[in-house]
């Protein structure tokens, strides 16, 4: 189905897009706007990978995805977490986000790399098979985003945005895995991000800064 | 549906702590609740050693031997963890009836997660039963809110829901290797029947994805960082259910997985779990002899037996799995004690450093017996039950002609050895006075839920190395079974 390719490309294309900009924004909000739209790409890639498979447990997930992570997770992070912290340019005074988009092309290459065999083996060139890639990609993207970010928000969406990959490529890979599993996974996340919310909130009280890297108290042992 | 009982009555104390007026009776019923589980766990158990495995729901929900003994490891467990929560909170610089309200529906919530894991069989949702039990654990890391408190809740998150993302991926795989496989019965038992059949890079790339994600969780080495962080702040009953119990229970989903890709050739799962298990053991060894606070030396003791659990594991054989069980059994008994006992330390003395607390058994009979024989249970001195089961482990590794791995392992256990009552000796018998640095306020004396609990604890971590009870016996060797296959 030429158009199905297209369409599925095209949302990838996004998905893939939308990571590179949630590793280079320099502000919280530009991550959050990014995770958003990073969201709405794979809800709808499930939305049109189960349209052309006529496979109806796809067609939920991407409805529960949609509600839950383009919607849910904003409202309850900005209700949860003061404003100004929304505002905070925290990037700049850690990687620079040139050398970030430099590496982070080199882990799409590597996704790419490693999951070109698996493909091989068990899913042959069909309408999923770019998911897979780019789901890996979006892992990894996204681990690496919770390395390089000091505020506590930005951490917490580089860990959903490993969930989007994970889930992106689960929908090809995985697309009847069992729907009460992945109805209550993607339920879980809401919950994942009001339990954050309310930990970054008591630091900001208790603290008086949600900047992660900061909190070095506990360091003691080191075996080298 | 007598199943279902079990994890009913935490959920009914956690919805006590909704009611203002019911705060006062928390404490009692969290233990009552923990006291009820752990009989019908053990009623369970004695049905599933006499008649096999219970079915709750077919594909969905059963309890064999295996989950079988890790519901009554958890719920014996948490019924001590609660009895010594009653003289802990409210006592201890806890005193707002929020916190108390606070504290026992988080800790109720929490056993209730940790008591799904044994009983799912399809892995999707024993993988939602797992970060159930971060997210309902996190705010019982802070619980005492302070900068400490909150910066080991936040790496305890972080790294975690990391592990677990990375997890989901590799069940994903397991899934997508099953289909390719041509098979629809998405369960542990139904993944081992075909497991011969699944694409072996598959199962190497799903294997390790959990492995490594799950591992961080386990705190298996390198990462473990969080670990000694979250359970040296964490309140010390709070401390037993993570180090004793939650740690074993996720390891109980990569021991799950272990017999479905061992057979495997390709694969080299049993190689992946030596390496990752060996180099926790000897990283956790040399970080007990370094550490300066009693709290992380036996969360060190924690990221060790996880190591030596997952390499006995590795080894494989009935003997192997036989000591694998074992161990899990008597480190979360044991671990937990050791925990009581720090928290008893903590409770007298005011300070978690090590060298802040000197001559122990002079200013507490009973803080000072049960540190050192905590210790010398944990540290796996004869005649304690880790001895046992890590003798267990060790003649498993030789009969299976395992002499690197086993000589690895026997070394690593007794550097641990040394360094745990190196520390623990001076506290109990140095010449200087218990100091009070400030941090919290000290007490003259233990509450009686604490010391009842202390007394209690050292029971079965003495008691289980002297005398092997024969309905244990049976139960563990068909557990074992089930593991070696």
């Amino acid at each position: 189905m030429p158009l199905g390719y297209a369409v599925n490309g095209l949302f990838l294309g996004g998905f893939l897009f939308f990571s590179y900009r949630m590793i280079a924004a320099r502000q919280v909000r530009g991550v959050l706007t990014a995770f958003v739209a990073q969201s709405l790409c794979l809800a709808a890639s499930a939305f049109t990978l189960g349209a052309s498979t006529m496979l109806w447990e796809l067609l939920a997930l991407g409805a529960v995805t949609f509600i839950s992570k383009p919607i849910l997770i904003p409202i309850v992070l900005t209700r949860l977490v003061p404003g100004g912290i929304y505002e905070i340019r925290e990037l700049p005074r850690t990687v620079h986000p040139r050398l970030s988009l430099i590496a982070a092309v080199v882990l799409s290459v590597l996704a790419y790399l490693v999951t070109l065999p698996l493909v091989a083996v068990a899913l042959g060139p069909t309408l999923g098979a770019a998911n897979v890639v780019v789901g890996f990609a979006g892992l990894l993207l996204g681990g690496y985003q919770v390395t390089i970010r000091r505020e506590a928000i930005p951490q917490l969406l580089g860990i959903l945005a490993m969930e989007n990959g994970a889930f992106l490529a689960g929908i090809s890979i995985a697309p009847d895995f069992p729907l009460i599993a992945e109805l209550a996974i993607a339920f879980d996340i809401p919950l994942l991000a009001f339990i954050v919310g309310l930990l970054t909130r008591a630091m900001h009280e208790q603290i008086g800064t949600t900047e992660t890297s900061s909190l070095t108290s506990l360091r003691e042992e080191s075996i080298w | 549906m007598i199943l279902f009982v079990i994890p009913a009555f935490p959920l009914l104390a956690a919805l006590l702590g909704a009611f203002p007026r019911c705060e006062r009776y928390l404490p009692q019923a969290t233990f009552i609740a923990a006291l009820a589980s752990t009989i019908v766990s053990l009623y369970i158990a004695a049905g599933i050693a006499a008649h096999g495995v219970l079915i709750a729901f077919p594909h969905w929900v059963a309890v064999d031997a295996l989950s079988a003994v890790l519901l009554c490891v958890i719920t014996a467990v948490t019924t001590l963890a609660a009895l010594f929560s009653w003289g802990y909170v409210g006592t201890f610089g806890h005193e707002t009836a929020f916190s108390s309200r606070v504290y026992y529906a988080n800790f109720n919530l929490f056993v209730v997660s940790m008591l799904l894991i044994p009983v799912v069989v399809e892995p999707g949702l024993a993988w939602i039963a797992v970060e159930l039990t971060t997210l309902l654990s996190i705010f019982l890391v802070a619980f005492e809110n302070t900068r400490g408190a909150l910066e080991a809740a936040w790496k305890y998150m972080t790294i975690t829901l990391l592990g677990a993302t990375i997890a989901v991926l590799g069940f994903l795989v397991f899934f997508w290797a099953m289909k390719a496989a041509h098979a629809s019965d998405f369960t542990w038992d139904g993944l081992r029947a075909v497991a011969g059949t699944m694409p072996a890079p598959l199962l190497q790339v799903g294997f390790l994805l959990v492995l490594v994600g799950f591992g961080a969780k386990v705190g298996l080495v390198p990462l473990h960082t969080w670990l000694p962080d979250a359970h040296s702040q964490a309140p010390s009953p709070v401390c037993a259910l993570l180090s004793g119990i939650e740690t074993t229970v996720v390891l109980y989903v990569i021991l799950r997985l272990l017999p479905i890709v061992r057979e495997t050739p390709l694969v080299h799962a049993s190689l992946w779990a030596v390496i990752f298990g060996l180099v926790s053991v000897g990283v956790a060894a040399f970080l007990i002899v370094q550490t300066h606070d009693y709290k992380r030396l036996f969360a060190f003791s924690t990221v060790e037996h996880m190591g030596i659990i997952l390499t006995a594991a590795a080894i494989g054989g009935s003997l192997a799995a036989y000591g694998t069980i074992w161990q899990i059994v008597n480190h979360a008994f044991t671990k937990s004690f050791c925990f009581y006992a720090a928290g008893a330390v903590l409770m007298l003395s005011g300070s978690r450093e090590i060298t802040a607390v000197r001559g122990l058994v002079e200013r507490s009979r009973i803080a000072g017996v049960a540190l050192l024989l905590g210790a010398l249970a944990i540290a796996g001195a004869p005649p304690f039950a880790v001895f046992s089961s890590e003798l267990d482990v060790l003649k498993a590794g030789l009969a299976r002609g395992q002499y690197v791995t086993t000589s690895l392992l026997a070394l690593f256990i007794i550097i641990a050895f040394v360094g745990m009552l190196a520390q623990v000796n001076r506290m109990v018998f140095g010449l200087a006075p218990v100091a009070n640095h400030g941090r919290t306020p000290s007490r003259a004396r233990l509450p009686l839920a604490c010391t009842v609990s202390l007394v209690i604890g050292a029971i079965p971590a003495v008691a289980l190395g002297l005398v092997m009870p024969q309905p244990l016996h049976a139960l563990l060797q068909q557990a074992a079974a089930g593991l070696a296959q």
